[in-house]
Protein backbone atom coordinates (compact mmCIF):
# COMPACT_ATOMS: atom_id res chain seq x y z
CA UNK A 1 0.00 0.00 0.00
CA UNK A 2 1.71 2.91 -0.85
CA UNK A 3 0.57 6.15 1.69
CA UNK A 4 0.46 9.73 1.11
CA UNK A 5 3.18 10.47 3.22
CA UNK A 6 5.97 8.50 1.46
CA UNK A 7 3.86 9.64 -2.09
CA UNK A 8 6.01 12.67 -2.86
CA UNK A 9 6.38 14.85 -6.06
CA UNK A 10 9.72 16.78 -6.68
CA UNK A 11 10.08 20.07 -8.96
CA UNK A 12 13.00 21.39 -9.93
CA UNK A 13 14.91 20.08 -6.74
CA UNK A 14 11.91 21.19 -4.71
CA UNK A 15 10.09 17.77 -2.93
CA UNK A 16 6.17 18.64 -1.69
CA UNK A 17 3.62 16.26 -0.54
CA UNK A 18 0.83 18.02 -1.45
CA UNK A 19 -0.02 17.43 -5.18
CA UNK A 20 -2.33 20.58 -5.24
CA UNK A 21 -1.49 24.25 -6.07
CA UNK A 22 -4.17 26.62 -5.27
CA UNK A 23 -4.43 30.13 -6.38
CA UNK A 24 -5.03 33.30 -4.46
CA UNK A 25 -7.51 35.35 -6.20
CA UNK A 26 -11.10 36.10 -6.48
CA UNK A 27 -11.69 35.26 -2.32
CA UNK A 28 -13.96 37.03 -0.59
CA UNK A 29 -11.36 38.46 1.71
CA UNK A 30 -7.75 37.23 3.02
CA UNK A 31 -9.53 35.01 5.84
CA UNK A 32 -11.39 33.29 3.54
CA UNK A 33 -8.45 32.66 0.86
CA UNK A 34 -6.42 31.54 4.59
CA UNK A 35 -8.70 29.05 5.45
CA UNK A 36 -8.83 27.60 2.17
CA UNK A 37 -5.48 27.64 1.73
CA UNK A 38 -5.52 25.48 4.95
CA UNK A 39 -8.59 23.45 4.15
CA UNK A 40 -6.66 22.24 0.80
CA UNK A 41 -3.23 21.19 2.23
CA UNK A 42 -1.32 22.61 -0.68
CA UNK A 43 2.02 23.81 0.29
CA UNK A 44 2.44 26.29 -2.61
CA UNK A 45 0.21 29.14 -4.17
CA UNK A 46 0.14 31.17 -6.94
CA UNK A 47 0.18 35.10 -6.69
CA UNK A 48 0.60 37.76 -9.05
CA UNK A 49 2.84 40.58 -9.15
CA UNK A 50 1.06 43.90 -8.90
CA UNK A 51 1.50 47.74 -8.28
CA UNK A 52 1.17 48.94 -4.59
CA UNK A 53 -1.03 51.11 -3.69
CA UNK A 54 0.79 54.22 -2.96
CA UNK A 55 -2.31 56.15 -1.58
CA UNK A 56 -3.05 53.16 0.48
CA UNK A 57 0.50 52.06 2.10
CA UNK A 58 -1.10 50.07 4.93
CA UNK A 59 -3.97 48.45 3.46
CA UNK A 60 -3.72 44.30 4.39
CA UNK A 61 -1.44 42.43 2.03
CA UNK A 62 -1.64 38.97 1.31
CA UNK A 63 1.68 38.32 2.64
CA UNK A 64 -0.47 39.16 5.98
CA UNK A 65 -2.43 36.56 5.66
CA UNK A 66 -0.52 33.11 3.92
CA UNK A 67 3.55 33.29 5.71
CA UNK A 68 5.46 32.62 3.16
CA UNK A 69 7.59 31.36 4.98
CA UNK A 70 5.06 28.15 5.66
CA UNK A 71 3.60 28.51 1.91
CA UNK A 72 5.62 28.56 -0.87
CA UNK A 73 4.56 31.72 -3.06
CA UNK A 74 4.57 30.42 -6.88
CA UNK A 75 4.61 34.67 -8.69
CA UNK A 76 2.55 34.05 -11.65
CA UNK A 77 2.72 36.80 -15.09
CA UNK A 78 -1.01 36.41 -15.14
CA UNK A 79 -2.26 39.42 -17.36
CA UNK A 80 0.59 39.56 -19.32
CA UNK A 81 0.49 39.08 -23.19
CA UNK A 82 4.49 39.16 -24.38
CA UNK A 83 7.17 37.43 -23.27
CA UNK A 84 8.72 40.70 -22.41
CA UNK A 85 6.10 41.88 -19.90
CA UNK A 86 5.91 38.47 -18.04
CA UNK A 87 9.69 38.66 -17.75
CA UNK A 88 9.85 41.88 -16.30
CA UNK A 89 6.99 40.81 -13.82
CA UNK A 90 8.91 38.21 -12.48
CA UNK A 91 12.24 40.13 -12.17
CA UNK A 92 10.24 41.68 -10.06
CA UNK A 93 9.00 38.93 -8.26
CA UNK A 94 12.22 37.63 -7.62
CA UNK A 95 13.36 40.82 -6.22
CA UNK A 96 10.09 40.96 -4.01
CA UNK A 97 10.04 36.92 -2.78
CA UNK A 98 13.56 35.84 -3.59
CA UNK A 99 12.46 33.23 -5.01
CA UNK A 100 13.04 31.54 -8.73
CA UNK A 101 10.68 28.73 -8.60
CA UNK A 102 7.37 31.01 -10.65
CA UNK A 103 4.72 30.05 -12.74
CA UNK A 104 5.17 31.44 -16.43
CA UNK A 105 1.89 32.19 -18.37
CA UNK A 106 2.05 34.37 -21.75
CA UNK A 107 -1.92 35.09 -22.78
CA UNK A 108 -2.47 34.82 -26.73
CA UNK A 109 -6.01 36.87 -26.46
CA UNK A 110 -8.49 38.03 -23.45
CA UNK A 111 -11.36 36.09 -24.13
CA UNK A 112 -10.11 32.57 -23.79
CA UNK A 113 -6.78 33.37 -22.30
CA UNK A 114 -5.36 30.69 -24.11
CA UNK A 115 -1.35 30.87 -23.65
CA UNK A 116 0.92 32.15 -26.75
CA UNK A 117 3.31 29.51 -27.30
CA UNK A 118 5.32 31.28 -29.20
CA UNK A 119 5.56 33.78 -26.45
CA UNK A 120 5.37 31.43 -24.19
CA UNK A 121 8.55 29.37 -25.33
CA UNK A 122 10.79 32.37 -25.79
CA UNK A 123 10.11 33.86 -22.38
CA UNK A 124 11.10 30.21 -20.93
CA UNK A 125 14.48 30.40 -22.44
CA UNK A 126 14.52 33.82 -21.43
CA UNK A 127 14.11 33.12 -17.99
CA UNK A 128 16.17 29.89 -18.18
CA UNK A 129 19.18 31.49 -18.77
CA UNK A 130 18.34 34.06 -16.27
CA UNK A 131 18.62 31.18 -13.49
CA UNK A 132 14.83 30.89 -13.06
CA UNK A 133 13.16 27.99 -12.56
CA UNK A 134 10.02 28.08 -14.76
CA UNK A 135 6.51 26.25 -14.46
CA UNK A 136 4.98 27.19 -17.35
CA UNK A 137 1.23 27.20 -18.84
CA UNK A 138 0.93 25.90 -22.06
CA UNK A 139 -1.72 24.62 -24.65
CA UNK A 140 -2.53 20.32 -24.23
CA UNK A 141 -0.08 19.62 -26.92
CA UNK A 142 2.67 16.95 -26.79
CA UNK A 143 4.95 18.75 -29.21
CA UNK A 144 4.39 22.08 -27.35
CA UNK A 145 5.46 19.97 -23.47
CA UNK A 146 8.59 18.75 -25.25
CA UNK A 147 9.64 22.09 -26.73
CA UNK A 148 8.91 23.70 -23.27
CA UNK A 149 10.76 21.15 -21.43
CA UNK A 150 14.20 21.28 -23.93
CA UNK A 151 14.10 25.35 -23.44
CA UNK A 152 14.02 25.04 -19.70
CA UNK A 153 10.67 24.58 -18.43
CA UNK A 154 10.71 22.77 -15.20
CA UNK A 155 7.47 21.69 -15.28
CA UNK A 156 4.94 21.75 -17.69
CA UNK A 157 1.32 23.01 -17.08
CA UNK A 158 -1.25 22.10 -19.69
CA UNK A 159 -4.84 23.51 -19.52
CA UNK A 160 -7.80 21.07 -19.18
CA UNK A 161 -9.84 23.82 -20.39
CA UNK A 162 -9.52 27.87 -20.45
CA UNK A 163 -9.13 29.73 -17.50
CA UNK A 164 -11.96 30.36 -14.81
CA UNK A 165 -14.08 27.97 -16.78
CA UNK A 166 -14.29 25.15 -14.78
CA UNK A 167 -15.16 23.13 -18.24
CA UNK A 168 -13.28 20.26 -16.95
CA UNK A 169 -10.43 18.56 -18.75
CA UNK A 170 -11.91 18.67 -22.31
CA UNK A 171 -9.06 15.91 -24.03
CA UNK A 172 -7.79 13.62 -21.91
CA UNK A 173 -5.77 11.88 -25.07
CA UNK A 174 -3.36 14.92 -24.93
CA UNK A 175 -2.87 15.52 -21.49
CA UNK A 176 -1.78 11.79 -21.15
CA UNK A 177 0.45 12.04 -24.01
CA UNK A 178 2.27 14.86 -22.43
CA UNK A 179 2.48 12.68 -19.22
CA UNK A 180 3.95 9.93 -21.18
CA UNK A 181 6.11 12.27 -23.42
CA UNK A 182 7.55 14.66 -20.09
CA UNK A 183 10.79 13.99 -18.12
CA UNK A 184 9.68 16.94 -16.10
CA UNK A 185 6.56 16.88 -13.70
CA UNK A 186 3.40 17.36 -15.20
CA UNK A 187 0.11 19.45 -13.62
CA UNK A 188 -2.95 20.49 -15.23
CA UNK A 189 -3.32 23.78 -14.66
CA UNK A 190 -6.52 25.63 -15.26
CA UNK A 191 -10.22 24.66 -16.25
CA UNK A 192 -10.98 21.85 -13.49
CA UNK A 193 -14.43 23.32 -12.06
CA UNK A 194 -15.26 20.50 -9.51
CA UNK A 195 -13.74 17.34 -7.50
CA UNK A 196 -14.51 14.71 -9.88
CA UNK A 197 -12.21 16.49 -12.67
CA UNK A 198 -9.53 17.10 -10.52
CA UNK A 199 -9.69 12.96 -10.26
CA UNK A 200 -9.45 12.93 -14.19
CA UNK A 201 -6.43 15.21 -14.36
CA UNK A 202 -4.31 12.80 -11.18
CA UNK A 203 -6.10 9.52 -12.99
CA UNK A 204 -4.05 10.24 -15.93
CA UNK A 205 -0.89 10.17 -14.08
CA UNK A 206 -0.16 14.18 -13.88
CA UNK A 207 1.96 15.11 -10.92
CA UNK A 208 -0.27 17.41 -9.63
CA UNK A 209 -2.84 20.08 -10.65
CA UNK A 210 -2.93 24.01 -10.00
CA UNK A 211 -6.60 25.51 -9.86
CA UNK A 212 -7.72 29.09 -8.70
CA UNK A 213 -11.90 29.38 -9.58
CA UNK A 214 -13.26 25.86 -8.88
CA UNK A 215 -12.06 26.79 -5.09
CA UNK A 216 -13.24 30.13 -4.73
CA UNK A 217 -15.83 30.47 -6.53
CA UNK A 218 -17.88 27.81 -4.76
CA UNK A 219 -20.64 28.35 -2.69
CA UNK A 220 -18.36 27.01 0.06
CA UNK A 221 -14.70 28.07 -0.86
CA UNK A 222 -13.62 26.39 2.40
CA UNK A 223 -15.44 22.92 2.13
CA UNK A 224 -14.61 22.28 -1.81
CA UNK A 225 -10.67 22.99 -0.66
CA UNK A 226 -11.52 20.32 1.40
CA UNK A 227 -12.93 17.72 -1.32
CA UNK A 228 -10.03 18.74 -4.26
CA UNK A 229 -7.57 18.04 -1.46
CA UNK A 230 -9.27 14.30 -1.27
CA UNK A 231 -9.87 14.46 -5.07
CA UNK A 232 -6.39 14.83 -5.34
CA UNK A 233 -5.61 12.02 -3.16
CA UNK A 234 -7.88 9.71 -4.37
CA UNK A 235 -7.36 10.46 -8.32
CA UNK A 236 -3.36 9.58 -7.23
CA UNK A 237 -4.44 6.13 -5.46
CA UNK A 238 -6.27 5.16 -8.54
CA UNK A 239 -3.54 5.62 -10.91
CA UNK A 240 -0.90 4.20 -8.65
CA UNK A 241 -3.17 1.25 -8.30
CA UNK A 242 -3.88 0.98 -12.01
CA UNK A 243 -7.41 0.34 -12.73
CA UNK A 244 -9.20 -2.10 -14.42
CA UNK A 245 -9.50 -2.76 -17.86
CA UNK A 246 -12.96 -1.70 -19.51
CA UNK A 247 -15.27 -4.58 -21.29
CA UNK A 248 -18.20 -4.08 -23.44
CA UNK A 249 -21.06 -6.15 -21.53
CA UNK A 250 -21.03 -7.50 -17.79
CA UNK A 251 -19.02 -9.41 -16.16
CA UNK A 252 -20.51 -11.00 -12.85
CA UNK A 253 -18.72 -10.73 -9.84
CA UNK A 254 -20.40 -13.36 -7.62
CA UNK A 255 -19.23 -16.68 -8.89
CA UNK A 256 -21.79 -18.69 -10.89
CA UNK A 257 -20.95 -22.50 -9.67
CA UNK A 258 -23.20 -23.44 -6.84
CA UNK A 259 -25.82 -21.37 -7.74
CA UNK A 260 -29.22 -23.02 -6.21
CA UNK B 1 13.54 76.25 0.58
CA UNK B 2 14.37 72.91 0.02
CA UNK B 3 14.67 71.77 -3.09
CA UNK B 4 12.32 69.20 -4.70
CA UNK B 5 12.01 66.95 -7.84
CA UNK B 6 9.50 65.04 -9.95
CA UNK B 7 8.98 61.52 -10.24
CA UNK B 8 6.60 58.97 -11.63
CA UNK B 9 5.82 56.37 -9.15
CA UNK B 10 3.15 53.91 -10.02
CA UNK B 11 2.58 55.95 -13.01
CA UNK B 12 1.28 58.91 -11.14
CA UNK B 13 3.27 61.78 -10.22
CA UNK B 14 4.85 62.88 -7.15
CA UNK B 15 7.45 64.96 -5.29
CA UNK B 16 10.13 64.33 -3.26
CA UNK B 17 12.98 66.18 -1.48
CA UNK B 18 16.38 67.23 -3.99
CA UNK B 19 18.59 64.38 -3.05
CA UNK B 20 16.45 61.45 -1.88
CA UNK B 21 17.31 57.67 -2.23
CA UNK B 22 15.03 55.04 -2.98
CA UNK B 23 15.28 54.25 0.25
CA UNK B 24 13.68 57.18 1.08
CA UNK B 25 10.62 57.23 -1.21
CA UNK B 26 9.93 53.84 -0.28
CA UNK B 27 9.99 55.14 3.69
CA UNK B 28 8.24 58.00 2.80
CA UNK B 29 5.51 56.36 1.05
CA UNK B 30 4.46 54.72 4.47
CA UNK B 31 5.90 51.09 2.95
CA UNK B 32 7.83 47.93 4.17
CA UNK B 33 10.81 47.95 1.72
CA UNK B 34 11.21 44.19 2.71
CA UNK B 35 7.34 43.24 1.14
CA UNK B 36 7.57 44.83 -2.38
CA UNK B 37 10.45 45.35 -4.76
CA UNK B 38 11.29 48.49 -6.72
CA UNK B 39 12.17 48.83 -10.81
CA UNK B 40 13.95 52.42 -11.11
CA UNK B 41 13.66 53.41 -14.86
CA UNK B 42 12.93 49.80 -16.33
CA UNK B 43 16.09 48.65 -13.86
CA UNK B 44 14.91 46.28 -10.74
CA UNK B 45 16.73 47.95 -7.84
CA UNK B 46 18.16 45.20 -5.91
CA UNK B 47 16.78 45.49 -2.15
CA UNK B 48 19.89 46.21 -0.65
CA UNK B 49 20.82 49.34 -3.09
CA UNK B 50 17.88 50.89 -2.39
CA UNK B 51 19.14 53.36 0.09
CA UNK B 52 22.54 54.09 -2.13
CA UNK B 53 20.60 55.04 -5.12
CA UNK B 54 19.93 58.70 -5.28
CA UNK B 55 16.78 59.81 -7.43
CA UNK B 56 16.76 62.41 -10.44
CA UNK B 57 14.05 64.46 -11.93
CA UNK B 58 12.07 62.63 -14.24
CA UNK B 59 12.28 59.19 -12.54
CA UNK B 60 10.27 56.49 -13.33
CA UNK B 61 9.53 53.82 -10.64
CA UNK B 62 7.39 51.03 -10.00
CA UNK B 63 6.98 49.72 -6.58
CA UNK B 64 5.06 46.39 -6.74
CA UNK B 65 4.48 43.18 -4.24
CA UNK B 66 2.34 40.16 -4.35
CA UNK B 67 -1.46 40.19 -4.36
CA UNK B 68 -3.86 37.30 -4.56
CA UNK B 69 -3.93 35.57 -8.20
CA UNK B 70 -4.33 32.65 -9.84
Amino acid sequence: MTDTVSDSWTVAGRTFRSRLIVGTGKYKDFEQNAAAVEASGAEIVTVAVRRVNVSDPKAPMLTDYIDPKKITYLPNTAGCFTADDAIRTLRLAREAGGWDLVKLEVLGEARTLYPDMRETLKATETLANEGFLPMVYCVDDPIAAKQLEEAGAVAVMPLGAPIGSGLGIQNKVTVRLIVEGAKVPVLVDAGVGTASEAAVAMELGCDGVLMNTAIAEARDPIRMARAMKLAVEAGRHAYLAGRMAQRRYADPSSPLAGLI
Amino acid sequence: MAAEISLIVNGEPRRVAFGSSIADLVAGIGLDPKKVAVEHNGEIAPRSTLADVSLSEGDVLEIVHFVGGG
